[in-house]
């Protein structure tokens, strides 16, 4: 396992670089940076302008700052934002804790909906109910994130003010809560946009369980289970249902790309205080080192998350182990 | 020209163009309401995009600035004995409260809809007496028309993307089968390395590149090359993995046996082979490109106003109070959400018809 772990570790670092300087470059590419609105500004004299490029870095060649930014990145300092003016790092801390949060329980609405959804359909094929599932299951898919996250703040506006926040992440007097209620108040704000988000994952999952439970109930082993006279609940958890998993798990981690993407989008519509939102607000006034931070943040929840999958496929499949994922 | 005759090259024909030999109409019977639906509601769609002056009633960058967030107008038949004025009709709507924009209709007037008149599907008399199908935007544009016009970015960024990001994905993935070695290594840790990106992040930062000045149609390319580039990683996998394998597979040494030349073996089995996959593949993507771009136009990074998107149409809902007001400019919103579900019944029927090995 620590070789395996060693090795993953080992393999994220091009990775990361090869991400970050992609980034670096689009973003030094992009005509005019966060300066040239001051520059504008008659009343910022050209002094000044030229003391907060230096300050910035911003006069310096493109490799020199992203081996500075990087060198910072190293020791966790992830920059200065020009835009917020303050350290990018507390920035994100705060932002990508709220994007977890949003991602983690989306994805678990979205399992403890789809495994036993897809589970029944899959049992009572080409029944009224599997027709009626996998058609919504057909909508869900398609509906796109935002359009939703739409649909959403109408339901909610429509259904008044007192039942769901339409958009925001705490109410406006939480400062003044007990701790108690500022939890409720979260969780109450995050009821919409873990729907939407949960909508769409939740869909895809469901048709792969379907898909998985009616490939392996006709394969051998199944049948051999059901002819050395196992009762059929045991057949189905045992047999079918622990092997249908395995693909789930690799799923889930290949959705977390997906699932920040879309909460990207339901942070904008919803106005969430979360990465995604963070990171539209720096791409929007070329905040560099706040685009970089992000992008890097996302990217390691991201490789993170693969990382927790694989480990987890480990600990489910027996026919997996550490050895033969390092050597993939 | 023909090679010795087995009957081992004539099944596995029969099996890979099975389908598509019965022709168009074949197809047609076999599939199913939704499939039917499906590919109906894409015809009218690209019919949108490659006549759009003709199915929209009115230019979509005119404001009527005595008209914004009027609300979707009542259609009403006329008595047979009008239908010399038009056979539809509607009453004008006036703003009777110009804050909460709200409008009464003239019951006193009529305006009626002419079909087929001055290159139009539908339209009225004048601009200034419009007959607004899908209500108007917050400037007093017809939305109907600017969603038609739409249609022209909405439906190409999908198969201008597929184009690139396969012919990318095919190019790659081949040469890097068929090289191997460091260059295949090379490009598959690329590739990885694209795989693992917060794609959507990734298109966010990439995005902020485009500069500011240059016109809709260049602006339009640079975010389907930027779409593609971040999307042809994927594919150019499966192609390589796909093409190796089907290189050692019974049939296709029975064909190198049999004294086919490669050119021989790579377009009669290799190719077929892989076509079907990649068919569904190519279909199954396309939703990918359109949410994309309009997820970027939404937010404001994608297709400028005044050039309509589906998803610069939407970016007026962001406002909740606009959203509660005038719900009528979701309807944007319901064009891409059918749009993305007739590929995915398309892409799954497909599947189903031409590449029937893959359960999911």
């Amino acid at each position: 396992m620590a070789r395996f772990l060693i090795r993953r570790l080992l393999n994220m670092i091009p990775l990361i670089i090869g991400i970050t300087f992609i980034s670096f470059l689009a973003m030094s590419l992009v005509p005019g940076d966060y300066l040239s609105n001051l520059k504008m500004n008659p009343r910022i004299s050209p002094e000044i302008i030229h003391q907060l490029q230096a300050q910035f870095g911003l006069d310096k060649p493109l490799l020199v700052r992203y081996v500075k930014w990087l060198w910072g990145v190293i020791h966790l300092d992830f920059g200065y934002s020009l835009q917020y003016r303050v350290s990018v790092t507390s920035l994100i801390a705060a932002r990508a804790f709220n994007t977890v949060i949003l991602a983690v329980a989306s994805m678990v609405f979205a399992w403890i909906l789809a495994i036993p959804i897809g589970i029944v359909v899959a049992l009572r094929q080409n029944s009224i109910w599997d027709r009626i599932l996998s058609f919504l299951a057909f909508l869900g898919m398609s509906v796109p994130n935002f359009f939703l996250a739409f649909l959403m703040v109408y339901f909610a506006m429509w259904m008044g003010k007192d039942w769901l926040p339409p958009g925001g992440t705490f109410s406006v007097d939480y400062n003044s809560l007990t701790l108690m209620n500022r939890i409720a108040d979260r969780i109450n704000h995050l009821i919409l946009p873990v729907f939407v988000l949960g909508v769409a994952g939740m869909a895809g999952l469901m048709r792969l369980m379907r898909s998985q439970i009616l490939e392996i109930k006709n394969s051998e082993f199944v049948r051999t289970a059901r002819a050395k006279g196992l009762p059929e609940r045991v057949v189905i958890y045992k047999h079918v249902l622990r092997n249908a998993l395995n693909p789930f798990i690799t799923m889930a981690g290949y959705s977390l790309g997906d699932l920040l993407g879309g909460a990207a989008l339901v942070e904008a519509v919803m106005n969430l205080q979360g990465l995604g939102l963070l990171l539209l607000n720096a791409v929007r006034s070329l905040d560099i080192y706040l685009v970089m931070g992000s992008v890097l943040i996302g990217t390691m929840l991201l490789l993170v998350g693969n990382l927790l999958a694989d480990i987890a496929l480990v600990a489910v499949d027996p026919r997996v182990d550490f050895s033969s994922m390092a050597s993939q | 020209m023909s090679a010795p005759v087995t009957t081992l090259p004539r099944l596995q024909a029969a099996a890979v163009a099975g389908p598509i030999r019965g022709g168009l109409a074949r197809e047609w019977r076999l599939a199913s309401r939704t499939v039917r639906a499906s590919v109906i509601c894409l015809v009218v769609f690209y019919l949108f995009a490659a006549f759009s002056p003709f199915f929209a009633p009115y230019d979509p960058i005119y404001q009527n600035r005595s008209m914004p967030d009027c609300p979707p107008m009542r259609l009403h038949l006329s008595a047979p004995s009008q239908w010399g004025y038009g056979v539809f009709w509607t009453y004008p709507l006036h703003m009777v409260d110009a804050e909460e924009r709200s409008y009464a209709p003239d019951r006193n007037h009529r305006i009626y809809i002419h079909l087929f008149s001055r290159g139009h599907l539908f339209t009225t008399d004048s601009e200034q007496a419009p007959f607004y199908l899908m209500g108007s935007d917050g400037l007093g544009r017809d939305l109907f028309s600017r969603i038609v016009y739409g249609a022209r970015v909405s439906m190409c960024v999908g198969l201008i993307g597929v184009l690139i990001s396969f012919s990318l994905g095919i190019a790659v993935g081949a040469l890097s089968g068929y090289v191997g070695g460091l260059t295949d290594n090379l490009i598959m840790r690329w590739s990885e390395i694209e795989m693992s990106l917060p794609s959507f992040y990734f298109l966010l930062a990439l995005a902020a590149v485009i500069p500011p000045g240059i016109s809709a149609a260049q602006r339009f390319l640079l975010i389907v090359a930027i779409m593609s580039f971040i999307s042809w990683a994927g594919l150019a996998r499966v192609i390589r993995g796909m093409s190796s394998s089907v290189r050692s597979l019974p049939y296709v040494e029975a064909g190198r046996a049999l004294g086919g030349s490669r050119w021989r073996i790579i377009t009669r089995h290799v190719i077929p082979s892989v076509l079907g996959y990649a068919i569904v593949a190519a279909t199954l993507s396309i939703p990918g490109f359109i949410l994309g771009e309009s997820a970027l136009s939404l937010l404001g990074l994608g297709i400028q106003e005044p050039t309509p998107s589906w998803g610069n149409l939407l970016s007026q809902a962001e406002d909740p109070q606009n959203l509660v007001r005038y719900p009528w400019i979701l309807i944007p919103g319901i064009f891409i959400f059918l749009t993305v579900m007739a590929f995915n019944f398309l892409g799954d029927h497909l599947r189903d018809r031409l590449d029937p090995s893959s359960s999911f």
